[in-house]
């Protein structure tokens, strides 16, 4: 054991020393479970999927290398273009509404305010419970005939007929952005409202002083102090709103006439169900760039962070 | 002094400028906004619950019942899916592939973030950001090459093809969580245990773990839950009924194409969010601790 103790004396050394490289090996050991299971069932899935798709591979028939013609077929196939045009309007316009009510939520929530905890606690469910189980509730709060919206609105004299909430093409992209928002909200508000209470009060205090608005107290003191983890909360949301799947197979399955359709809905359609392995894999490789665009936002954000915090750059 | 400026002083210290604000403001900026948010959020659970004991003569027949509430509630919904459907199977299922998931995630993460937290090998900082970008990467990207994985290795159809794979994306995200807390216990500790001739099993089993207790239970029920949630694998890699699980279970099967068995599909929705909640109600601070921590770290 002696030679741990002289490990941190070993490690400030410029070659590697006996020590050093025991206490490599022993780490290394350490890394051995996680590695191996990310690298078998993740980094090679990666590259595997790319390869893919420059093949046209099938369920049940190992492909030939085709080079980009899955590529030049998706740039012809207008299903593929409004893919891509829907999940772009999908993210934006759903992170856009899950940043400003989960922002106004956390505003709330760090009020003072009786039961704190616990509604801090019930705002979290909408998260908590399996996607597919609460888009299926929403399915039935969505559906032609007996949707509980519709017969209120009616009942309201609002409108005179239900409202064809999943057979319409705005109607339908309306309403698997309000069910992605539901589900949003709380996790942006919470981890918000997390940032939120780590700014101290005398700092709104002494803004008050001088004579700040609330508005301005908002707009001066907790938007600037709270952009790094925003930009991260954000990252996270934008990723994830991206890749959806999940919400879109329950409750549309990418109709109406694929006025839903995700470029995650599209792949699986294309590889799973249509068995064209290599082209659904190819659909899944244009997703990389967006995600990419994602990653480096939030690799950013984090430097900012460290920074902002007065600790190095590690 | 007097008593109200004590007041107004007490009032000013626990609630911050709270005391500027009237009550009646108070009531249009906050309460009311919160209750609406509350409502809208809570709403689908409530409309589940409702259509889950729900006769169905009442369901469709909004004239002479109001669709908000239950007149003759029965079990009905609950009986036919426990009995006649394979909803137990898969309930057991998801528990076993979660439960079996977290377990492994969690021995590979403790021992991964131990190292790289802790042990500052060659290449430890390289591999803490691998682990970070790992848990970017989104599984319907990896589906489909992972689908073949599953086929070529025999494990099509099978509890393993998702216990081995649900890691993938449990392993970056309680490595990421863990190796916060490690970061969290003193140096000073693992110091006198070295002094004292301990080994890094030993230190890592006797010293590290149970002060990482709050961490453990965060990790564990959060990837529980991420597991018990999980969806397209387990749509990708299971084809019978009694491998199913939860979600991929109720969406395929009790779905039919000619007539939805609303009360039934919204009692599956209910109980197959029951456990994940219940976890949840019991660990809400860890729930609330790990969701901040992966994005504070």
């Amino acid at each position: 054991m002696t030679t741990d103790t002289l490990g941190g004396v070993a490690r400030r050394r410029p070659w590697i020393s006996p020590h050093a490289l025991r206490r490599n090996l022993v780490a290394w050991i350490f890394m051995l479970p996680a590695a191996a299971l990310l690298v078998v069932f993740l980094t090679y899935p990666l590259g595997l999927g790319v390869w893919l798709g420059f093949t046209d591979a099938r369920i049940g028939r190992p492909g030939m290398y085709v080079g980009l013609e899955n590529f030049e077929m998706l740039w012809d196939d207008s299903v593929f273009w409004l893919s891509v045009f829907n999940t772009v309007l999908y993210t934006t316009v759903a992170s856009l509404l899950k940043f400003a009510l989960g922002f106004w939520l956390a505003l709330l929530l760090n009020e003072h305010l009786p039961f704190k905890a616990f509604f801090r606690a019930i705002v979290l469910l909408p998260w908590v419970v399996p996607t597919v189980l609460s888009a299926i509730a929403f399915w039935w709060i969505y559906d032609a005939q007996f949707s509980i919206i519709s017969w209120v609105l009616i009942k309201w004299g609002w409108i005179d007929a239900p409202i064809n909430f999943l057979g319409d093409v705005a109607n339908a992209r309306a309403s698997v952005i309000a069910a992605n928002v539901w589900r949003g909200i709380p996790f942006v508000a919470i981890t918000l409202l997390a940032g939120l209470q780590t700014i101290s009060p005398s700092l709104y205090e002494a803004a008050a002083l001088d004579g700040a608005t609330a508005m301005q107290r908002l707009r001066y003191v907790t938007l600037p102090l709270l952009t790094p983890i925003i930009a991260i909360v954000m990252t996270f949301s934008v990723l994830f709103t991206f890749t959806d799947f999940q919400l879109i197979y329950v409750l549309t399955r990418g109709g109406p006439v694929n006025a839903t359709h995700l470029m995650a809905t599209l792949s699986f359609q294309r590889g799973i169900s249509g068995g064209q392995l290599g082209e659904g894999a190819a659909i899944a490789v244009a997703m990389i760039p967006f995600l990419l665009a994602a990653i480096l936002f939030s690799y950013f954000g984090l430097q900012r962070r460290r920074w902002q915090q007065g600790g190095t750059d590690r | 002094m007097s008593s109200a400026d004590t007041t107004a002083r007490a009032a000013g210290d626990s609630g911050g400028m709270r005391y500027l604000d009237s009550l009646p403001r108070r009531v249009v900026t906050v309460y009311v906004p919160l209750v609406l948010f509350v409502f809208v959020l809570l709403f689908p659970f409530y409309w589940m619950a409702i259509t889950a004991v729900k006769p169905n003569n009442e369901m469709t027949n909004f004239n002479q019942f109001n669709p908000f509430w239950v007149v003759a509630p029965t079990l009905d919904h609950i009986r036919y899916l426990l009995l006649e459907t394979s909803y137990p199977g898969w309930l057991w299922n998801t528990t076993l592939i979660a439960a079996a998931a977290t377990f492994l995630s969690l021995i590979a993460s403790v021992f991964a973030a131990y190292a790289i937290e802790r042990m500052r090998f060659s290449g430890s900082r390289q591999i803490g950001l691998g682990i970070f970008l790992a848990y970017l990467v989104p599984p319907s990207i990896l589906f489909i090459p992972l689908a073949l994985m599953v086929f070529s290795l025999g494990l099509y159809d099978t509890k393993f093809a998702l216990i081995l794979t649900y890691p993938t994306f449990l392993v970056p995200f309680c490595t990421w969580l863990l190796m916060g807390y490690f970061r969290s216990i003193p140096f000073e500790l693992e110091e006198c245990a070295l002094i004292d001739g301990a080994s890094r099993w030993q230190i890592l089993t006797r010293i590290i773990l149970p002060l990482a207790v709050p961490g453990l239970i965060s990790a564990g029920i959060f990837a529980f839950t991420l597991s018990w949630n999980e969806f397209i694998y387990a749509l990708t890699f299971i084809q019978s009924s009694e491998n199913k699980t939860v979600p991929v279970g109720v969406l395929t099967e009790l779905v039919r194409s000619d007539v939805y068995e609303w009360g039934a599909l919204m009692a599956g929705a209910l109980v197959g969010s029951l456990p994940v909640v219940i976890l949840y109600s019991f660990f809400v601070e860890y729930y609330v601790s790990s969701m901040t921590g992966a994005v504070k770290e």
